[in-house]
């Protein structure tokens, strides 16, 4: 199935969850945060959160910034 | 050192808020910082990139959240709803930590802060229980407006971002400071130390910067100039400085046991 990772679309298995996402996209560990069709996942939610078909994805992390 | 300022429930000793963008790299970044003796330091929110190297060290590694207080900003939203979006997303990501600094700008050009959006974007953070930093063009009925509103800081622009034009209007600056009882920050327009100190003669509590210190020749000298600046103005400020005199002076020298006939005077 077809999914949005940070607007760039992505091919992922049916039933692939947040956690595999993040495993797939190497970022185990890393801190980041998680927003699917802007609602929060939180990552205690990764392991049961499944993806959809269309689901937007979007990965965060901190920059600099003022 | 005993004048320290409280911010949502936290005792700070250093009164300048740094920034960490537009440094050549994390090491710059790191040492700027450590010279800045800054103890609270903004981060803005991006996407990751995702299939880059993934070793790659990132910015909370070295200013890990652990010895910093990290304050995520909103910058670059341009509404209420991208704002308030950023702010959870940046909740989410430090576990929970709930102090912002939201911002929300008017037009590219000048990042003036849009203030209607501002207002909406604080009262739903504010209600969803952020503890809200807030950039603010320096009216001081909007800033009051913001204090009874619920921010636990009120951060007026000394002049726009990254301009280095200093503080153009201390007179506004001064009003708020005066009005309002939480903390009161200078953000944006600071150059160069001298303006950092002029912030801190005005009574303010803090200053943040973040292009005064990156974009120098010599960021780390700057961030400790910038450091003495703060502290040199705030000394200032309690001490009480002299009145001015205009058209008057007032020697330093006693005028009793002169030796000499004055010809003059």
């Amino acid at each position: 199935m077809q999914i949005f990772v940070n607007g760039e679309p992505k091919t992922v298995a049916e039933g692939t969850t947040a956690q595999q996402l993040v495993e797939q996209l190497e970022l185990t560990g890393k801190r980041i945060a998680m927003e699917r069709n802007q609602s929060i996942v939180p990552r205690s939610q990764y392991a049961q959160t499944e993806l959809r078909e269309g689901d937007r994805i979007e990965i965060i992390h901190a920059v600099g910034g003022g | 050192m005993s004048d320290t300022f409280e911010l949502a429930g936290k005792t700070y000793t250093s009164r300048l808020l740094v920034g960490t963008g537009k440094y050549k790299n994390l090491e710059e970044t790191k040492a700027a910082i450590e010279a800045s003796g800054a103890e609270i330091v903004t981060v803005a929110i991006r996407r990751t990139n995702i299939g880059q190297n993934p070793n790659e060290p990132s910015l909370l590694d070295v200013i890990p959240p652990e010895r910093y207080t990290i304050l995520p900003n909103t910058a670059g939203c341009f509404d209420a709803e991208s704002a308030i979006r950023t702010c959870q997303l940046a909740r989410e990501l430090l576990d929970g930590h709930s102090l912002v600094k939201l911002e929300v700008l008017g037009d590219a050009e000048t990042l003036y802060p849009n203030m209607v959006e501002t207002l909406k974007a604080a009262r739903v953070l504010i209600d969803d229980g952020f503890d809200v930093m807030v950039y603010t063009s320096d009216d001081p009925i909007i800033a009051k407006e913001l204090e009874d509103m619920g921010c636990v800081a009120v951060m007026p622009l000394g002049s726009l971002i990254g301009s280095g034009m200093g503080i153009i209007n201390p007179y506004n600056i001064r009003m708020i400071k005066e009005k309002l009882t939480v903390p009161v920050l200078v953000d944006a327009g600071v150059g160069t130390a001298s303006d950092a100190a002029v912030a801190m003669e005005l009574g303010c509590d803090g200053v943040l910067m973040n292009t005064a210190i990156a974009a120098a020749k010599e960021p780390v000298r700057m961030a400790r100039a910038m450091k003495l600046a703060v502290e040199a103005g705030r000394e200032a400020y309690l001490a009480g400085r002299m009145p001015q005199r205009i058209y008057t002076a007032s020697p330093s020298s006693p005028d009793e046991g002169i030796f000499f006939t004055r010809k003059r005077a």
